[in-house]
């Protein structure tokens, strides 16, 4: 990898760009085309972009594979919960109208939660996905 | 104008599709996979289903092909090819093949506003949904709320994804030499 200036460079220039526009995808998918899958597939292409160029091992060290671990049930876990907090409010299961007082609040509320969940978990499991891969590769 | 796009865009999925089949060079293979998605995703944006395209650019021509080339980097560039004449496998395709295609001449045509689809829920969805959530984004509205049950069961299904490749792959270090000679 010592050799491939340009391409160290231009990844450098790129990753926070990228991951950038993934959150972007992510908190406007209200408004636009997008929402929690895109982003989060978006985000996980962030990290798999750094593995290739600087290497799995580097990538380790940014994202630790335990913690994208925990990340990967987390996000399911809490798009989950999110039902189990409209059943305790009184609701249905992921009904958000009675998340807030408002239900057009509670909707919003939801929706932006569940998204954050899906985001989490899609991004993670690329990221393992390819991390599982690359490393079996090496060994 | 938008016909010719449409043409255009269609020959060259077949042509890629005719040589995924043809070559025997799976990195070529790999990359026109890439290429195929990226058509199709263009496709879908003519059809103005921008979601849809997005998800395909980013999976299908981004995702799939990292993960593809990390497959060949585990096994062989190299398709093994037999040149045996196979009758049974391309009795089946024939026959699949014609049967999807006889299937399509039920469906209506594109755009058609008496379709079916148009005709049961998205009406209510369309009417109910800024007003009842707030959100713009109709595809958002439908996806997340109104039918949240299948993005659950959509994210339990990529989380399932994960946690089966965590268990076949992940654990390198257990059993290392005698299983890694029987793959």
């Amino acid at each position: 990898m010592r050799h491939h200036f340009i391409l160290r460079i231009v990844a450098k220039l790129l990753i926070p760009l990228i991951l950038l526009f993934g959150l972007y995808v992510q908190f406007h998918g209200d408004f636009g085309p997008g929402g929690g899958f895109q982003a989060g597939v978006i985000f996980g292409a962030g990290f798999i972009l750094y593995a290739l160029v600087f290497g799995v091992e580097k990538a380790g060290n940014v994202a630790r594979l335990t913690i994208v671990r925990v990340m990967v049930a987390a996000g399911l876990l809490l798009y989950g919960s999110v039902g189990v907090v409209s059943l305790l409010l009184g609701g249905n299961y992921l009904d958000y109208s009675v998340l807030a007082d408002d239900p057009v609040h509670g909707q919003h509320l939801g929706i932006f939660l569940i998204e954050v969940g899906v985001g989490i978990t899609v991004a993670a499991v690329m990221i393992t996905i390819f991390f599982t891969f690359a490393s079996r590769g090496r060994s | 104008m938008e016909h010719l796009i449409v043409i255009v865009l269609l020959s060259f999925l077949a042509i890629t599709a005719v040589a995924v089949v043809m070559l025997h060079d799976l990195f070529a293979v790999v990359m026109l996979f890439g290429i195929y998605s990226l058509l199709t995703a263009a496709i879908f944006l003519v059809l103005d289903a921008v979601d849809v395209a997005f998800t395909e650019a980013a999976v299908g021509a981004g995702i799939s092909t990292v993960l593809m080339l990390a497959t060949l980097a585990l096994t062989a560039r190299k398709e093994k090819t037999s040149l045996r004449f196979a009758p049974i496998p391309l009795l089946v395709v024939t026959i699949t093949g014609a049967a999807l295609v006889y299937g399509t001449l039920d469906m209506p045509r594109y755009g058609d506003p008496t379709a079916a689809i148009h005709q049961h829920v998205a009406p209510d969805y369309l009417q109910r949904g800024p007003r009842e959530t707030g959100i713009p984004n109709v595809v958002t509205s439908v996806l997340a709320s109104y039918r949240g049950y299948d993005t659950l069961g959509e994210v339990t299904v990529i989380f399932t994804a994960g946690v089966g490749v965590m268990m076949l792959l992940g654990s390198s270090r257990r059993g290392t030499k005698r299983t890694r000679g029987k793959r």
